[in-house]
């Protein structure tokens, strides 16, 4: 009892380092750049699980509009990406050079005034953290002040993917329409398609991943999260211990919302291109399933989860593209009767107690055992 | 308020309070004063709109009309976390805790500090926290379960883990609503001497059907019968008023 919880437990520190050595070693050397590159793109949809987990598996908010989140980091660096890629010199032969070659095809003659600030990388990296947070404040402010949760959130979150989804195809001439911004070239002159960019790239987004499970686990280990907890299972009594339960469920979904724009900007540096098919519903209920399948409590299952899935879904769909939607549907039906803690609770119950006996009886051999102090907060 | 218009300053007064649903007044033009230090025990028959009351006073529920001054502050027009933090706790009939988390969890989250969003995240279990929750566990009877997991705890101890929650708050206004209702015979004994300790120094409103219990502790009884005060005043006054007995204690 006498440790303060915000310092992580063992177990959890081990984790974060296997899945460390893995990422940044083992995989980079046992796979060649196209399937690292992949990788890559699964990882951006980590950060959206990262922040699911927070949002719903500890707040119990769940949202079926991550995507829109994904989108908007996603959006903010491709905007930046493009105005670099469309300067005059590589736009001469449009009508109206250094603008963007869709604003060309669209009748625009000028650079709208929303893109204007995106000519500055900062702007466009404190935009991808600011934009999401704030539109995520807006709407839940509009929804929990109200003591709107549940399966109305829920919907609510999914029709803002779809209005999204609706606005960006719909003003091509801004946002590109239905093929998003495409022909990303260079960041600050480096250019970003060779597979030595992709490679750096990779390991950026690796070293990013690892920031924001820290902050996870930081926000998970502090009061705030145990509050959460507390917020999931008895809204009410929260309050009557004197807190402010819309405060803490829009701080959640704000967290969850920057995580996902992180994830998004890296998809875009990754993949080199942003559409409107990874903002609406389908992608959004997609990255509540690679949670729910790694694990919705687990911040570390939730990486695996989205790997793992995304690695199914990649080989199977080669294979039988028609049946894998199905097979994903399933997969989220069984996850949830069958394993309601997904992958992590599998380790949890299955593995990590006969781990924990292994470790103990060989540090008892050893001699070298010392009386541990009890971890306060359960093992994910 | 006038300053001076009332004899004295009450901790809590409830005027010509109202409550409809739909149309049914479960509590119709109510008003009793409860001073500092004061324990007094609302009674009444089943229906009477007693834990309705402990309700529209922490702001459960919304009043339709009338007025809750606590201290000089209008709580009807407050949020329920804003009455916490004014000095009202409140304890529910069915033990309300945290299930998913130990027992040191549940009063530390209870502990009042750090209550905004960034004061939550940069709450530290300093020696202050902890040595105030090992103290409220040990009057509580908690003192070697802390570790526990709040589920595990029998139903008389997650009631007592509720009151611990209160004591850490420290409230001005302790309301607790039948606190020894689904106990066995000896942690009622226990809980009547718990609440004996804990009610010092504050001003508590209190429900209860055990008459042996309400005759030790209540200064003062106020009955309440179809959302009005039918009787208020001394356990022996109101034993033998004839109404009372007519709708409540005579059966």
């Amino acid at each position: 009892m006498s440790d303060n919880p915000r310092f992580f437990n063992r177990s959890e520190l081990l984790g974060v380092l296997v899945l460390a050595v893995l990422l940044v070693v083992v995989l980079p050397l046992s796979v060649d750049i196209f399937r690292l590159n992949l990788v890559a793109k699964y990882l951006s949809y980590s950060f959206v699980a990262i922040g699911l987990v927070l949002c719903w598996g500890y707040a119990g908010i769940l949202s079926l509009g991550q995507g829109v989140f994904f989108g908007i980091g996603g959006y903010c660096m491709a905007m930046f990406l493009k105005l670099e890629a469309s300067s005059a010199a590589n736009t001469k032969i449009q009508s109206t050079p250094g603008i963007p070659d869709f604003m060309d095809w669209n009748q625009i003659t000028a650079l709208p005034s929303f893109w204007q600030p995106f000519h500055s990388l900062a702007f466009a990296i404190v935009a991808i953290f600011v934009l999401p947070a704030i539109f995520a404040f807006i709407v839940g402010a509009a929804m929990f002040k109200r003591r709107v949760g549940g399966v109305y959130f829920a919907i609510i979150t999914q029709a803002i993917a779809a209005i999204l989804t609706i606005l960006i195809v719909g003003q091509q001439g801004y946002t590109g329409g239905i093929n998003g911004i495409t022909d990303l070239r260079t960041l600050e002159g480096w250019d970003i398609r060779t597979d030595h960019a992709k490679l750096i790239l990779y390991f950026v987004e690796v070293a990013c991943l690892i920031a924001c499970i820290f902050a996870a686990l930081i926000i998970h280990h502090s009061k705030l999260g145990r509050i959460l907890v507390a917020m999931r299972e008895k809204e009410d009594r929260v309050r009557f211990s004197g807190y402010s339960v819309a405060n803490f469920k829009i701080f959640a979904f704000c967290a969850a919302a920057v995580f996902a724009a992180i994830g998004g900007a890296m998809f875009t540096l990754q993949v080199g291109f942003m559409s409107p098919s990874f903002v609406g519903i389908v992608p959004s209920i997609e990255m509540v399933i690679y949670t729910a399948v790694g694990g919705r409590q687990s911040i570390l299952g939730a990486v695996y989860g989205t790997l793992l899935v995304n690695a199914a879904k990649t080989s199977f769909s080669e294979s039988f593209p028609q049946l894998w939607l199905l097979g994903l549907g399933s997969l989220f039906i069984a996850v949830v009767l069958a394993f309601p803690n997904g992958l992590a609770g599998i380790w949890r119950d299955h593995v990590q107690g006969q781990f924990e006996r292994w470790s103990a009886s060989r540090r008892a051999r050893s001699g070298a055992s010392k009386p541990r102090v009890a971890d306060n907060v359960p093992a994910e | 308020m006038v300053i001076g218009s009332q004899p004295k300053d009450f901790l809590l007064a409830v005027e010509a309070l109202t409550v409809s649903f739909d149309g049914f007044k479960a509590v119709n033009d109510l008003s009793f004063y409860v001073d500092e230090d004061e324990i007094r025990v609302i009674i009444g028959p089943n229906g009477a709109g007693k834990t309705t009351v402990l309700d529209l006073i922490c702001g459960k529920t919304r009043a339709t009309s009338g007025s809750i001054q606590f201290r000089g502050k209008e709580l009807t027009k407050l949020r329920e976390n804003e009455i916490v933090q004014a000095g009202v706790g409140r304890k529910f009939q069915n033990p309300s805790i945290y299930e998913d988390l130990t027992v040191f969890e549940n009063l530390e989250i209870s502990f009042p500090r750090g209550r905004t969003v960034f004061g939550a995240l940069a709450f530290t279990r300093d020696a202050a926290v902890r040595e105030r929750v090992e103290e409220v566990a040990e009057m509580v009877f908690l003192q070697d379960k802390l570790d526990m997991s709040a589920d595990l705890l029998s139903h008389g101890q997650k009631q007592w883990l509720e009151i611990g929650m209160l004591l850490i708050q420290d409230p001005d206004l302790l309301m607790l609503d039948e606190p020894v209702a689904g106990m066995s015979v000896s942690e009622r004994v226990k809980t009547a001497e718990l609440l004996n300790r804990i009610i010092k120094g504050r001003s508590v409103l209190v429900i209860e059907h055990d008459m042996k219990f309400v005759e030790d502790i209540a200064h003062k009884v106020t009955v309440l019968h179809q959302g009005q005060v039918l009787a208020e005043g001394s356990m022996n006054a109101v034993k033998s008023n004839p109404k009372v007995i007519e709708v409540y204690l005579g059966h």
